[in-house]
């Protein structure tokens, strides 16, 4: 079975020897007393884009929020397992939080700009890791924006708000500031959840696009979306990975029955 | 296979509609080729009538389920067992849809025979045979479909390979026939067709077949038979 169903995907695009990025291994995580992702073993593969699906309180967005240690923020919160990003365990203690986020970034279900214009928006971030000129602070602003196809729309209006834009502009955004500080991965968390169906495909659009220099992990409650714009996905359901698979199969031949009830819209 | 119901009851309403609907145009079809096969015993024009008349209604079954298989999509998007049912539906009208031609074929052929004055059709008990194991097949490929029955459509594959032997079979003969007296070839001709049309059956039935077990297992066989007994799955 499973030969024959590794045949029928490469008739799809095989993604060919994925490499693995990130390495989750063993991955334990609790809310104080409540254990809410039950050890997680998955490879994160460069360049993919992986989706997490299931239903509401499944895991996904907390394991999603782990991989750049946002939970870090809370002390109640704790994390057990191994988070492997080239051989170096994120959870390891002397691990520097702000050069983490850096390497993984990280957008939010609503639109966040900063309270400041369109190209400090951009530059902020960036401003924090690294020191350059204008003319390069310049150069990487624009590279940020069109990388996030925003270019186009703001070129003529960097020093206005970020707030005066429309809310799929201020995603894609959210999504230049994430990306100008160029990091390996990026986090996208119910990132069109708020948008309208344009502004949403638009996101796609790019999500498809920026694969080409990034790893992206999206969390998404839509699973149309997650068909269209994953190359794998995973099914978590009551904190654990129910399947890990090729997008393909698991929207077409999911090997395990709670998959398919949930997929297929024949879940509780 | 999930068999349980979807939190949308109209979906379900909708898929129990396309398989309630594929099951009576098989039904009907079924009769076409039965009818016709009585037929060629006796020629009976109402019987020849009958069948290309029914032979209106399959097609506008054939129509009428594709078209409830593109409203699914478009409206339900379906995933996984739901879309295999859907895309394999759409294949199986046609396959059912080309049966009734098959029907409508040899009726037309069974006319043209007795047309010319012919009072029985030679070798006509081969062909029944081999007619009546077509609609066998066909029967059976249906309960399998619709009862999701993956051994049953695997016997379908293997017995539809059957009809192939009989064709060959009555061909053999006819050919004796036609040598020993080429005023017999126009009629032998004719004869050729129906058996080849009820050998094409045959084959759709096992195309039916496949579907079932894709729709089952998610596994294409077509052109390329049964993979090998799958190795037991790791429960994780």
């Amino acid at each position: 079975m499973a030969n024959v169903t590794l045949q029928a995907a490469s008739t799809v695009k095989p993604p060919l020897a994925p490499q693995a990025q990130l390495v989750i291994r063993n991955f334990n995580f609790y809310y104080g007393g409540f254990h809410a992702l039950k050890n997680i073993n998955m490879d994160i593969y460069k360049g993919r884009v992986t989706a997490f699906i299931g239903p509401s309180g499944c895991g996904k967005s907390t394991l999603l929020r782990t991989l750049n240690r946002m939970y870090s923020l809370y002390p109640e919160q704790r994390a057990e397992g191994e988070l492997l990003l080239d051989g170096k365990n994120l959870l390891d203690s002397d691990l520097d939080l702000n050069d983490l986020r850096a390497r993984i970034g990280m957008v939010f279900q609503k639109p966040t700009p900063f309270p400041m214009s369109i190209y400090d928006n951009i530059a902020f971030g960036v401003r924090l890791h690294e020191k350059m000129s204008r003319g390069q602070m310049d150069e990487r602003v624009e590279w940020a924006l069109q990388r996030a196809a925003l270019w186009n729309e703001v070129k003529d209006k960097l020093n206005q708000s970020g707030m005066s834009l429309s809310g799929g502009q201020q995603q894609r955004l959210c999504i230049a500031r994430g990306i100008a500080v160029k990091p390996e991965i990026l986090l996208l968390d119910e990132p069109t959840s708020a948008l309208d169906p344009i502004s949403t495909l638009r996101i796609e659009e790019l999500i498809h696009d920026l694969k080409k220099d990034f790893t992206i992990v999206i969390v998404t409650h839509n699973m149309q979306q997650a068909a269209r714009v994953s190359d794998y996905t995973a099914y978590m359901y009551l904190g654990e990975v129910v399947e890990f698979d090729l997008t393909d199969t698991l929207f077409i031949k999911p090997k395990k029955k709670e998959t398919e009830d949930y997929i297929t819209g024949r879940f509780g | 296979m999930a068999n349980s119901e979807h939190t949308s009851k109209q979906f379900d309403a909708d898929l129990e509609d396309i398989r309630s609907r594929v099951l009576q145009m098989g039904g009907l079809v079924e009769i076409q080729l039965t009818t016709v096969i009585e037929g060629l015993a006796t020629g009976g024009e109402d019987i020849i009538s009958r069948v290309i008349e029914t032979e209106r209604r399959v097609n506008n079954y054939e129509k009428e389920i594709d078209d409830a298989c593109v409203h699914v999509v478009a409206r339900r998007q379906p995933a996984a067992s739901d879309l295999r049912l859907i895309m394999s539906v759409s294949k199986i009208v046609t396959d059912l849809e080309r049966m009734g031609d098959e029907a409508e074929k040899i009726a037309r052929m069974a006319r043209s025979i007795y047309g010319r004055g012919a009072l029985t059709i030679p070798r006509s008990i081969d062909l029944r045979q081999a007619g009546n194991k077509a609609a066998m097949i066909l029967r059976r490929v249906l309960d399998a479909k619709a009862r999701l029955d993956t051994a049953e459509a695997e016997k379908v594959i293997a017995e539809g390979k059957l009809i192939d032997t009989e064709f060959r079979g009555i061909l053999r003969q006819l050919i004796t026939y036609m040598m020993e007296d080429p005023r017999t070839i126009t009629t032998a001709l004719d004869i050729v067709w129906i058996a080849k049309s009820i050998e094409r059956v045959g084959d759709h039935a096992e195309n039916i077949a496949e579907q079932v077990i894709y729709i089952v297992d998610g596994i294409d066989i077509r052109h390329t038979g049964l993979p090998p007994a799958p190795a037991p799955e790791e429960s994780a």
